[in-house]
């Protein structure tokens, strides 16, 4: 009985949050929905029905949405592994004990702290594609170091110029990543590690057959978080590369459609693709998660 | 402890790491102190030829008020989220009524809707409550939109604490709010520190709601920002000072309250 | 009746929520005050019209005092300095009125479209905004019933006379103006290097022809990229030159009517022509600003480069504001694009008088402000534009914009596509995404099919 008052007073408690986000997300969700079903041109709004007319636009012949989802893919590929990877690699590097531990970690972590809109420009000079005579940013430097195999024309490249364009996103989250990592190693008991050694494994067996699986649900963590940045970046390829049709991105073109086109019918309709996207993407971890838990 | 050797040859590859995150900033830094004349692609490794600190100035001048504004909307932002996610993630993990799972996972989708394609019904919802242009509707928008990862983030920590120490407390007679302050609210610290400083990070970098949402005269930090870089002609070295003068503050956070974030993610907080 | 009560429901709770918000951080009382008669009649939508008819009404006198918003994207460099000029005299005027500048910057005016737009949609425009003048405005809101009509304005301050005559209709829709402008700029201009010129011994070109045997030449020379090119929207702005200069301006003028045929010849060779051009252009164009684009000419990186005449204030305004401080005529030198001689393809900020603006007196003093010689004379000259009007003072302007004072006044003037003049914003959007396409296979069918299909979706060919 008491229990019962006790569990209506805590729902009453995450009421608020309920409704809140009911409005601002469910409802403006459902706002979207509709009118990407929409003949919606123009300032005025214009709720008259067309059915999937914006969606079908989307698939059929239109270049630009397919370069759209190219784009995302390869991005979105390259960002995660490169957060991943490099994360990894520096929270092991970092567990051993380090002397200046501290110091690394914060530096690691801090890009996190600055917005695309301020490290897009920089980068859009550190990724500078000139040759010859005009060489500069990261190419001048690597030609000054002798490192010309690194040398190359960055976003400008043919097809896969959308993956460079995930490096401003590594340096930016990578340290993040690092931080999750981290967090799941020190969690390891030391006793596990010990007793393999004992037992004569080798440290990359210990790696392999210990480590990395204790850290699966981490991964699995830090492959939603930046899963779903990935999926709706917009600051760092405007401030980066520009509104550029090789590199567009769903968010750039829905926004580009919607508030210079005017096409308020078609930027829903890719909205609401996003989100299904992103649902793609999410529901099974979520499922999967919450089932492991009820174990 | 062990293996000494790889130790040592592990700073190699981390000051290789430090140069990757450095060099955006070394030239962030050295462009804000190069006068106009100064600034080309082709010399942007090149240090300034004077120090000279007009810029930093300057752009002290033309960001100060936004500044204030900034903290206005972050500070409440960041404390009041983190409180209510604080408490949405104790319900949802201990005192789950029925469909409470259900509802923490539509919760935590909301996590992932594009702002760009909800600003027109946000802004007339925001304008039929009477909120539209001001300083505490965009605190709402934020604390709105940080309750999905506040939210996970306790829910996730409080689902690692043993339910039989809440049980110990009910049989102790104690009440559900009781709990939370008696025994959850103390060991939530570290968890506190990584919210508030991911919502301080989010709300602070925020441009989009803050331009949308608030009138000129309330406009946070990156509208400033923005507006010093948006011009016809942009005075590179201006923008760039002016981007580390309003990058500043978080990067104070992660500074000063960096090993905190790391002990709050250590303690369990979002990492799944 | 249910969904009536969630709702209701909801907004007391936000509310509720909000006020615990408010009652922490330091201004309680402001914020407070206006929710709570919002909670208790829930379908609030009409209270925001109704408060911005009531300053309306009333008449000049009693208007003298209060603010007037006004809202650009002019928030750096000439244009904000240009501003600031006409805020200056604005202050001096109207000492009571006060000026709220609600510039937003960013993405060519993007960013400030889509403030405009959600702003707009909550029934709170500003009291009046920039635009481009033409299409981009008339598409948008003009065919929304957003803006007023602007006749008597301009009959009772002389615009109509003092106003080129082939520049009225381009800014109005069914015989009435709807924007008021304050500068015109002008999009095929042809910039180069003299000095480089010069060195490579390379005439001054004077026809498309003659332009690409000088390109030729210099490349021979070892130039890697004699023309200078930037990002997408530069990349559309040289197409609309060209095609100008290769169709003619009557053709021109014709296919943004839509009487005009996309399908013909003349637009098969346009686009050829470009894509000629984009075979001596800089391989890092996509990612460098217009700015970078010109300092290549400047830097005699390369020899040429076709921008608006917005590059004459980079080129040779001072360098303390982030300009280049060159000669003219010596260190940069102009011509219009070959081709498009005697012609003045021009694009034009202007001002809009919004239906329900809150003060709509001073947003009429303020077009008007926007309309005089005093405040063109006081904007354009700091802004690197040339006034609207007929009569301003040539002294004040500098040796590029006197040429371009005198172009104006006898050239046969025709609009820019990507600054908004000839096609309505769905349309211009969808012929910038056509050309990124482009320039990925340059398959100047596929360009010219869509360019057709474009035109009979959005353009006025489906008509």
């Amino acid at each position: 009985m008491q229990d019962r008052k006790e569990k209506r007073l805590a729902f009453l408690m995450v009421l608020p949050s309920i409704i809140a986000v009911g409005i601002f997300v469910y409802g403006f969700i459902g706002w979207t929905t509709r009118v990407s079903f929409s003949a919606w041109r123009g300032m005025n709004p214009d709720y008259t029905f067309v059915g999937f007319k914006n969606y079908i636009n989307l698939f059929v012949n239109n270049l630009r949405f397919q370069i759209d989802i190219k784009n995302t893919l390869i991005f979105t590929v390259v960002f995660v592994l490169g957060c991943l990877i490099l994360g990894l690699a520096s929270a092991l590097l970092l567990d051993q004990g380090l002397k200046g531990e501290s110091f690394f970690r914060s530096l690691f972590i801090f890009p996190m702290a600055i917005s695309y809109i301020v490290t897009g420009v920089v980068w859009r000079w550190l990724m500078n594609p000139a040759a010859g005579s005009r060489m500069s940013g990261l190419n001048l430097l690597f030609d000054k170091l002798g490192l010309d195999f690194l040398i190359n024309s960055w976003t400008s490249t043919p097809t896969w110029g959308i993956a460079f364009l995930a490096i401003p996103a590594i340096w930016q989250l990578s340290g993040y990543t690092m931080a999750m990592y981290l967090a799941g190693l020190r969690a390891i008991p030391d006793e596990l590690r010990e007793a393999a050694r004992v037992d004569g494994a080798s440290e990359f067996n210990i790696f392999r057959y210990i480590i990395l699986p204790l850290l699966r649900p981490v991964t699995l963590s830090a492959m939603v978080i930046l899963g779903h940045m990935s999926l709706k970046t917009f600051d760092l390829v405007i401030a980066t590369v520009g509104k550029q049709l090789v590199l567009d991105m769903p968010s750039v073109h829905m926004w580009q459609i919607t508030f210079d086109g005017l096409q308020y019918g078609s930027g829903a309709a890719i909205s609401i693709l996003l989100l299904i996207f992103t649902a793609v993407l999410i529901i099974p971890y979520l499922f999967f998660s919450l089932r492991k838990e009820v174990k | 402890m062990i293996r000494s050797r790889t130790r040592y040859w592990s700073y190699i590859p981390l000051v290789l790491l430090v140069i990757f995150y450095l060099i955006p900033i070394y030239i962030m830094v050295i462009t804000g102190f190069k006068a106009g004349d100064e600034i080309s692609v082709k010399t942007m490794w090149d240090l300034p030829k004077t120090m000279g600190v007009e810029n930093y100035l300057k752009a002290f001048k033309q960001l100060a008020p936004n500044l204030l504004n900034s903290f206005k909307v972050v500070i409440p932002a960041a404390i009041l989220s983190s409180i209510l996610g604080s408490l949405n993630g104790y319900v949802l993990a201990k005192w789950k009524f029925k469909g409470a799972d259900v509802i923490f996972t539509l919760i935590l989708f909301g996590m992932f809707i594009p702002y760009q394609s909800v600003l027109i019904p946000l802004v007339q919802f925001m304008d039929s409550i009477g909120l539209y242009g001001s300083i505490p509707g965009l605190i709402l928008v934020h604390i709105i939109y940080g309750i999905p990862i506040t939210t996970l983030t306790f829910r996730n920590y409080y689902a690692s604490i043993p339910n039989e120490l809440v049980e110990a407390a009910k049989i102790d007679g104690a009440d559900m709010l009781g709990i939370y302050r008696k025994i959850l609210l103390p060991i939530s610290i570290p968890s506190f520190v990584v919210v508030l400083i991911w919502q301080f990070t989010q709300a602070w970098n925020d441009f989009l709601f803050s331009v949308i949402l608030t009138q000129p005269q309330n406009w946070t930090v990156t509208v400033a920002l923005n507006n010093i870089s948006g011009g016809q002609i942009i005075p590179w070295n201006l923008q760039m000072a002016a981007s580390l003068l309003a990058a500043l503050p978080t990067l104070l956070v992660y500074i000063f309250l960096g090993r905190y974030f790391l002990r709050g993610m250590m303690a369990g907080s979002l990492k799944g | 009746m249910h969904k009536r009560f969630t709702f209701v429901l909801a907004l007391v709770l936000i509310s509720s929520l909000l006020l615990a918000s408010c009652a922490q951080p330091t201004e309680a009382p402001a914020p407070a005050e206006p929710e709570a008669p919002v909670a208790t009649e829930a379908p609030a939508e009409p209270e925001a019209p109704a408060a911005t008819e009531a300053p309306a009404a009333t008449e000049a006198p009693a208007a003298e005092s209060g603010q007037l918003e006004v809202f650009s994207w002019w928030t750096g460099g000439g244009e904000a300095a240009g501003l600031d000029a006409m805020i200056a005299i604005w202050n001096e005027k109207y000492p009571d009125i006060e000026f709220v500048n609600a510039a937003v910057a960013g993405g060519a005016g993007s960013n400030a479209k889509a403030v405009l737009a959600t702003r707009l949609s909550a029934g709170d425009p500003p009291d009046s905004w920039q635009g481009h003048a033409g299409q981009e405005l008339i598409g948008a809101y003009v065919t929304a019933g957003q803006l007023e009509p602007l006749d008597e304005l301009y009959e009772a301050n002389g615009w109509y006379e003092i106003f080129p005559e082939t520049l009225i209709p381009l800014i109005s829709q069914d015989g009435h103006p709807y924007s008021v402008p304050v500068n015109i700029h002008r999009a095929n201009v042809l910039w180069y290097n003299p000095k480089v010129l010069a060195e490579y011994n390379v005439a001054v070109p004077t026809d498309f022809a003659s332009f690409v045997a000088a390109l030729e030449a210099l490349k021979a020379a070892g130039m890697e990229s004699p023309l200078s090119l930037g990002e997408a929207w530069t990349e559309v702005h040289m197409f609309e030159t060209i095609l100008l200069a290769t169709v003619g301006a009557d053709a021109y003028n014709a296919l943004w009517a839509g009487t005009g045929d996309w399908a013909a010849p003349e637009v098969t060779q346009a686009i050829e022509n470009v894509k000629t051009l984009m075979g001596y252009v800089n391989t890092d164009y996509a990612t460098l600003s217009w700015q970078d684009a010109s300092k290549l000419v400047a830097d005699g990186d390369a020899a040429f480069n076709i921008m608006g005449d917005w590059a004459d204030g980079y080129f040779y305004g001072d360098v303390a504001g982030g300009n280049l401080g060159l000669t003219p005529l010596e260190e940069y030198a102009w011509m219009p694009v070959p081709g498009t001689q005697g012609v003045y393809q021009f694009l034009s900020d202007s001002f809009v008088l919004p239906v329900g603006a809150k003060n709509r007196d001073a947003a009429i003093k303020w077009l008007e402000l926007c309309g005089s010689k005093e405040g063109q004379d006081a904007f354009n000259p700091v802004k690197g534009s040339i006034a609207a009007r007929k009569d301003s003072d040539k002294a004040l302007y500098n040796v590029y914009l006197q040429s371009a004072i005198d172009d104006w006044a006898k050239d046969v003037v025709v609009g820019s596509l990507a600054h908004g003049v000839v096609a309505n914003p769905s349309w211009a959007t969808q012929i910038t995404t056509d050309w990124g396409a482009f320039v990925i296979n340059f398959d100047v069918a596929a360009f010219q099919a869509a360019l057709v299909a474009s035109c009979d979706a959005l353009g006025p060919c489906g008509d």
